[in-house]
């Protein structure tokens, strides 16, 4: 059900751990509904220098939080809100159709984590990242 | 290594099933309800499978009847009871930790008139015969209790329960697909009206089991044709198919008492093993449980990732997370115990049979405390310094074992 890209995500998460000196932290998903990802960004003069993340949840939970810091990393900020889901399921080379919102998920994160930069900096992000960040649903 | 340890999804083809199965895939290929040779012979194979399978079960010949596996004796079971028993009521009373063969057809009979009573668990996955006599009323139809539970491995009180349904009337059925082959099942001695089998559970092929209809019962056909089946399963018998459920069957049954040890021995060394992780907690009943059966759910991790990791170093699992029914809910039998949700998520079931070895179990022991260690440094409900979740979600409470 899953691919080779899939699958090599999952068993070597690039990015996965800590980052202690990041100035962006987004969390998204809910535990009860089976996954969090927490992505940590360090931005340097609007870009993205270095990012990890952590995810509790499922095989392509994971390979989507992976593939999506694989695909900010070194990236503009403007570059990274521009990151949809479909680009990170692509990269991976497709998701099982019950499987999407895990991209949907790892999008979300991205821009959860930008929208903590700029609130950190005093700016309101809505008009910038747009309504993603604290929606209590099950995706 | 490779380990095998998702017995309770299917087992291997055993050789005797293999064997058995052999000279009706090759040159006994007569339709068994012909009159010449070759027909003959796959009928009388027919009818010694159907010997042996009554055999196992402490029934008789014409109580057993083949089918496609155990959904559809299931199916067979719960639309067939309603029909037959319309004109006394249509309540069917079953329990919220059912297959979804049971679960599924009850809610369609729901739809098409029926009332259903779905009876709560006790934390251990247990029904009790009080709770069955306190649900029965006057226009009961059926009552249908599985026999073994296939996630958590609990064993229902069926002689009971059986005992006090048919003392008030109404038809019992039990799904034993997943007791058949692994602990003592005798129709006679739990009393059953309906009891549902599946071939591939115990070593016999795919796509065959049976429904054990105890002499006496009407059920509607099933399938309407030819008359097979006593008339009510019409269709060219699979007759390899059922050569080899008897044979797997009947090895089963022989070897049952030593297997039962020998699993159960095993099962014990690996929930020792398993229960040494911290915040895990054994699901199901510790002492009225399958032999094979080993289910867990550690907190601060998702199931399905266990089995996907598990998957990378050789070893087969399965889980009751959301993300492996593909639903945004855990097991319906993990909420029914009264796991919460966020718990639930992080199942894992191991079920193991007599062809694991020793050095299979170190294995599988070492093998899920390296992969739920590595699911939980990449949680962000984990906190590697101090080993220990970020966060509890038990709102009833921690249970004492944990």
């Amino acid at each position: 059900m899953y691919s080779e890209k899939v699958m090599d995500h999952f068993s070597n998460p690039r990015n996965v751990g800590e980052l202690p000196d990041a100035n962006a932290v987004g969390k998204v998903g809910n535990p009860k509904c089976g996954d969090i990802m927490k992505m940590m960004m360090r931005i340097e003069n609007d870009v993205i220098a270095d990012v990890k993340f952590k995810t509790f949840g499922c095989g392509a939970a994971v390979a989507t939080s992976s593939m999506a810091t694989e695909l900010v990393k070194g990236r503009t900020v403007t570059e990274a809100l521009a990151l949809t889901n479909k680009a990170v399921a692509e990269a991976l080379d497709g998701l099982p159709p019950v499987k999407m919102h895990c991209s949907v998920l790892a999008e979300e994160a991205i821009k959860s984590a930008i929208s903590d930069y700029y609130l950190r900096q005093g700016i309101d992000p809505v008009p910038i990242v747009g309504c993603n960040v604290d929606c209590e649903h099950c995706h | 290594m490779f380990v095998y340890s998702d017995n309770a999804a299917t087992m291997p083809l055993s050789r005797e099933a293999f064997e058995a199965m052999l000279p009706f895939l090759r040159d006994n290929f007569g339709n068994a309800s012909s009159v010449y040779g070759v027909a003959r012979e796959a009928a009388r194979a027919l009818h010694g499978a159907r010997e042996d399978v009554a055999r196992a079960l402490g029934a008789k010949p014409e109580e057993i009847y083949f089918t496609g596996g155990g959904t559809e004796s299931d199916n067979w079971a719960l639309k067939g009871a309603a029909e037959a028993r319309r004109a006394r009521g249509r309540h069917i009373v079953t329990t919220a930790i059912e297959h979804h063969a049971v679960l599924h057809t009850a809610e369609y009979l729901g739809r098409q008139g029926c009332e259903i009573t779905l009876l709560p668990v006790d934390e251990r996955g247990l029904v009790s015969p009080e709770q069955v006599r306190d649900a029965l009323r006057p226009d009961t139809a059926l009552v249908s209790v599985m026999l073994a539970n296939n996630e958590i491995g609990t064993i229902e009180p069926i002689r009971e329960i059986a005992a006090v349904t048919r003392a008030h009337g109404a038809l019992f059925h039990t799904d034993a697909v997943q007791a058949v082959g692994h602990i003592p099942v005798d129709v006679t001695e739990l009393g059953v009206d309906l009891l549902s089998l599946a071939g591939h559970k115990f070593g016999g092929p795919k796509g065959v089991g049976a429904l054990y209809i105890r002499k006496g019962v009407r059920l509607p056909p099933l399938l309407h044709g030819g008359g097979h089946e006593r008339g009510l399963r019409s269709g060219t018998e699979n007759v390899a198919g059922a050569v080899g459920l008897a044979a797997a069957l009947t090895r089963a049954v022989q070897t049952l008492p030593e297997t039962m040890a020998l699993v159960a021995a095993r099962r014990a060394r690996v929930i020792d093993g398993l229960s040494r992780i911290p915040f895990s907690l054994l699901t199901g009943d510790p002492v009225r449980r399958l032999p094979g059966n080993i289910s867990f759910v550690f907190e601060a991790v998702e199931g399905e990732s266990l089995v996907l990791g598990l998957d990378m170093v050789g070893v087969c699992a399965s889980s009751g997370s959301a993300c492996s029914s593909g639903s945004l809910d855990p097991s319906h039998v993990l909420l029914a115990i009264g796991l919460p949700h966020e718990v639930a998520h992080g199942s894992l079931r191991l079920t193991i049979s007599e062809n694991n070895t020793e050095e299979e179990i170190d294995y599988l022991i070492e093998q899920v405390t390296n992969i739920v260690a590595r699911s939980r440094r990449m949680s962000p409900l984990w906190n590697e310094e101090t080993q220990s979740p970020t966060e509890r979600f038990w709102p009833q409470g921690v249970p004492a074992s944990l």
